[in-house]
């Protein structure tokens, strides 16, 4: 969605990813999404008096995996206490880094060439989940709560992006491609449904040329990339009818109503924003020895941007592609790469990874890559090639694709038997001939679909209109 | 046979004769819970005896002992312990009503490693409510009292486990130092107290009051019981991650070595006004008795001691005000009913603090709070390093400094309760070790006005146990000359 002529929308997102550990930030309890409410909990992540915090190494490791896929300097850190009183946070502060973060100074490239800066990535421990009952499910009129301490200590890393953000479309980008990349790093699984990414965005307004930011307001409750644009449109156009009006923005926490498809303002900020950081004293820095750094960042695995160059020159399309972005985000690249070294048409191997197997379906490489050539070489169309798929996929990814084809009775029609099924389809409709003689074009797919008809899906599309255009130019 | 009758007397004593059977775990446990039953009443040295868990206890070893296994280091040694230190199953109140009815489900470190060496674990002893004063007057429950005169206290906040001690209801017991804590009711009550490195004795399950001040040591009745104690519970501890890398060092190896040519620094700033003339008189005479052993004595000032008094009653408070806030009657614990969360938090906390606790929270959260933070925070923060620098600096000079424990001998119930800032200046001797994270002893020597005895405190550089151990024993050993015999 456009802003108003002459605004311009300022948008910096802090993002909430939960590391794959095996294990918490600071306790050996398991680190796992859908156990029973109150089963990972031990006296340290429940904050029982007398317990300490130890240091998780593999959450570290994870934290500067992010800060390197972020191209972020990796630092000494050390940890701070953000006391406020939450009943879903067992120690009534939270764990976290302040002033001296593991991670600081990246940037992200977007697919689209723009350049998002990354101020900080930093470990802190997540907060258990509260269930309000009763009034309207929130914390203030509820009748009571129940709290599960699963995840309180869960380790996170929040990124927090610049001011750099120019459009909600941006903000998706950011958001899918920070995805992908905490995802290829194997630091977090990255779902958002589950709440292992959380994102929330600074959204302000101000007028195109403007030096200065406008005031802020923090949206909150943004649980997928749909929620996020939609937020984001609806806050800047928010703001932009307050100042239209001459009122002013006030600096507050906003929470997304996903069903009223608006923002509704939370607590005001300066209220709430005096947290007491002080230094952890149970915890000593984390200083990371340069050799460790050194050994994250080589290890690092191809970064989406590398391997949406890699597989755009290779099947010598443009990495902007929407293909090329969603084959790399659907970890679908090496397939096609592969399929493409055993033979098959980059093009078409890419449109039809992309589009045409399931999901959470799986082929063969091999078989893949034998359909897609079947296709490209006019033995079947492009109808059969996904129908061949789907069959290949629905029998777990094995099998001969000619084999298959054959027992659907498909076979490309000879440019004889196609030209005689045109024809006679033509000969049956006279009138809408000379309709489309006349030029009214319209009426193609008409043809096209009754060639389908009697040849049962096994002539090419293509190829029917080609022949169609040959009559018609022969008058 | 029992304990007494055998000629056992100290935990060393205790152990080795039950080890080799000559007395049985269970006769020298029975001799104790005699005393306590005896004087407990007007002491109130307990919030909580464990008799069924200690003769359960004692029974094992004695078990142990017959069947020929190694029945451990502190074999029957009864220990008492101050009651902010976690203990699987029985209750733990830190002496605050907001812990009432809690028991938590793990042990301490400490408490491991005590029952690993065959200690019977015999009771859980007052404190000031979370270990915040130095008489043991802020606790719930009620004060404890002094057992060389009950119209005194015994200091605090470990005052329960000194008064056990002295009054013989344990062999041993194990306080918690954030500014003094252990040292000076050990001074008071005439019993050896050590404040370890910090690091030196893991944290793990010691209820916080300021994490990077609070120290777990033990009370003993000689130098050696408290070296044989920390040797037990010391070392590192991968559960605390500001637990030192190094196994617990040998302390009693040292102890008969004397002092010839042990350089000992008396601080200046510790031995004149505020100072009571009977107790410097006393560190004086202890000086004195260590120069003619060999010791070359020499007068050093810690100009920056002046400040440390001020600087830890913001840094305690501070991390205090933090550690406080789980008490929030959502899970364990006492929960005043209330209508909504904000109001149960605060009906909850109103109800189960006592006002030494509130004002420290208070306190704390305001030197903590955006725009304040730097002028006392951080200023004290810096106080701290100039602390330390000043000790660095004494220590280029001794081995050890010596000053008293305490201002003055242990004062009458009730004396110092009306003004906080009278009660504070308690730890003026004691304070900079912890900021410093250094180690410390107080050994008594001899009595003050009213016979009341006397504390002498030495202290160390980072890790300097052995030496301080051996400077203590001599210390001990002047003590027991001049004044033939000791104090209790």
């Amino acid at each position: 969605m456009a802003l108003p002529e002459g605004w311009e929308l300022v948008c910096g997102l802090e993002v909430h990813c939960e590391l794959r550990t095996a294990t918490k930030l600071f306790c050996s309890c398991a680190n796992e999404f859908g156990s029973e409410p109150n089963t990972n909990v031990c006296p340290v992540c429940l904050g029982l008096p007398g317990s300490l915090p130890v240091l998780n190494e593999q959450a570290v490791e994870l934290a500067m995996r992010i800060g390197a896929a972020l191209d972020c300097d990796i630092l000494r850190s050390t940890f701070h206490r953000k006391n406020y009183f939450y009943p879903d946070m067992p120690k009534d502060y939270q764990i976290s880094q302040y002033d001296e973060p593991i991670n600081v100074l990246g940037h992200l490239d977007l697919p689209d060439g723009s350049t998002v800066g990354v101020e900080r990535a930093h470990i802190e421990e997540d907060t258990g989940k509260s269930q309000h009952v009763g009034g309207s499910g929130r914390i203030s009129d509820a009748t009571h709560s129940l709290v599960d301490y699963n995840r309180a200590g869960v380790p996170l890393v929040e990124i927090v992006s610049g001011p750099d953000i120019r459009s909600a479309d941006q903000a998706r980008a950011y958001v899918a491609e920070l995805r992908s990349i905490v995802v290829a790093t194997g630091a977090s699984d990255g779902k958002m449904e589950e709440g292992s990414m959380r994102v929330d965005a600074n959204v302000s307004v101000r007028r195109v040329g403007d030096p200065h930011l406008g005031t802020r307001c923090e949206v909150k409750n943004l649980n997928s990339l749909r929620s996020l644009v939609r937020a984001i449109d609806h806050e800047a156009s928010r703001q932009i009818a307050v100042l239209k009006d001459g009122g002013a923005i006030v600096l507050e926490t906003r929470h997304w109503d996903e069903g009223a498809g608006r923002t509704r303002a939370g607590r005001r900020k300066e209220e709430a924003d005096d947290y007491r950081y002080f230094p952890e004293p149970d915890l000593v820095p984390l200083d990371p020895s340069p050799e460790w750094i050194a050994s994250v960042r080589a290890a690092l695995p191809p970064l989406p941007a590398a391997r949406r160059q890699t597989l755009a020159e290779t099947i010598g399309v443009d990495e902007t592609l929407e293909a090329v972005i969603t084959a790399v985000g659907r970890d679908l690249d090496r397939f096609v790469l592969d399929a493409v070294a055993a033979g098959a048409d980059g093009k078409v191997a890419l449109s039809r990874a992309v589009n045409d197997i399931p999901v959470d379906g799986q082929v063969a490489v091999g078989a893949f890559a034998a359909t897609v050539s079947m296709e490209a070489a006019g033995a079947l169309t492009a109808t059969q090639a996904k129908k061949v798929l789907e069959e290949l996929a629905a029998a777990g990814g094995e099998g001969d694709p000619a084999a298959i084809a054959a027992g659907l009775g498909f076979q490309a029609l000879g440019e004889d038997s196609l030209a005689r099924a045109v024809d006679e389809v033509i000969a049956a409709r006279p009138k809408d001939w000379a309709d489309y003689v006349g030029g009214n074009d319209k009426v193609a797919g008409m043809f096209v679909g009754q060639v389908m008809k009697s040849t049962k899906g096994q002539a090419d599309g293509k190829a029917v209109t080609r022949i169609l255009n040959e009559r018609r130019a022969a008058g | 046979m029992s304990a007494a009758a055998s000629g056992a007397r100290t935990a060393s004593e205790v152990a080795a004769a039950v080890a080799t059977g000559q007395v049985s775990a269970a006769a020298v446990l029975e001799e104790h819970l005699a005393r306590i039953d005896a004087t407990e009443a007007e002491i109130h040295a307990f919030n909580h005896v464990m008799v069924d868990e200690a003769r359960a206890t004692a029974q094992a070893v004695d078990e142990a002992v017959a069947s020929g296994s190694d029945p451990g280091r502190l074999a029957g040694v009864t220990v008492a312990l101050k009651d902010n230190m976690c203990t699987r199953g029985t209750p733990t109140t830190c002496s605050s009503r907001i812990l009432v009815g809690w028991r938590p489900p793990y042990d301490a470190t400490v408490v491991t490693r005590l029952a690993a060496a065959g200690a019977v674990v015999i009771g859980k002893t007052n404190l000031d409510e979370f270990a915040m004063g130095s008489s043991t007057e802020n606790s719930a429950f009620g004060p404890s009292r002094n057992p060389h005169d009950p119209s005194k206290v015994p200091g605090g906040s470990s005052g329960g486990s000194a008064a056990a001690v002295a009054a013989g209801y344990a062999a041993v017991a194990l306080g918690s130092d954030t500014g003094g804590s252990i040292r000076q009711p050990a001074a008071l009550c005439g019993v050896v107290g050590v404040k370890p490195t910090y690091g030196g004795v893991s944290r793990y399950g010691l209820i916080a009051f300021a994490s990077s001040l609070d120290q777990i040591g033990p009370f003993a009745l000689t130098v050696e019981d408290a070296a044989l104690i920390l040797e037990v519970i010391g070392g590192h501890d991968p559960a605390d991650s500001t637990s030192i890398d190094q196994p617990a060092p040998d302390l009693r190896g040292g102890l008969g070595r004397g002092v010839d040519g042990v350089r000992v620094g008396l601080v200046r700033e510790l031995m004149g006004p505020g100072i009571a003339p009977d107790v410097a008189q006393r560190v004086t005479e202890a000086a004195e008795a260590l120069e003619k052993e060999g010791a070359r004595i020499e007068e050093v000032s810690l100009p920056s001691f002046t400040y440390g008094l001020s600087a830890y009653y913001l840094i305690a408070p501070a991390e205090c005000s933090s550690n406080m806030a789980r008490y929030d009657g959502v899970r364990y614990g006492l929960r005043a009913e209330a209508p909504g969360i904000t109001e149960m938090y605060k009906a909850t906390r109103a109800e189960g603090f006592g006002p030494e606790v509130k004002r420290r929270i208070m306190l704390g959260t305001y030197a903590l709070s955006a725009g304040y933070y730097d002028a006392y925070y951080g200023k004290a923060l810096k106080v701290r390093t100039l602390i330390l620098s000043d000790f660095e600096r004494a220590y280029a000079d001794v081995d050890v400094l010596m000053s008293p424990t305490s201002p003055t001998v242990a004062f009458d119930l009730g004396a110092k309760t009306a003004d906080p800032m009278t009660m504070y200046l308690n730890d003026v001797c004691t304070i900079p070790s912890n900021l410093a994270g250094h180690p410390a002893i107080s050994v008594p020597f001899g009595g003050g006005e009213g016979g009341l005895p006397v504390g002498v405190q030495l202290l160390g550089p980072a890790l300097s146990e052995p030496l301080l151990f051996q400077v203590a024993a001599a210390v001990e050993r002047a003590a027991t000359a001049v004044f033939e015999g000791r104090p209790l």
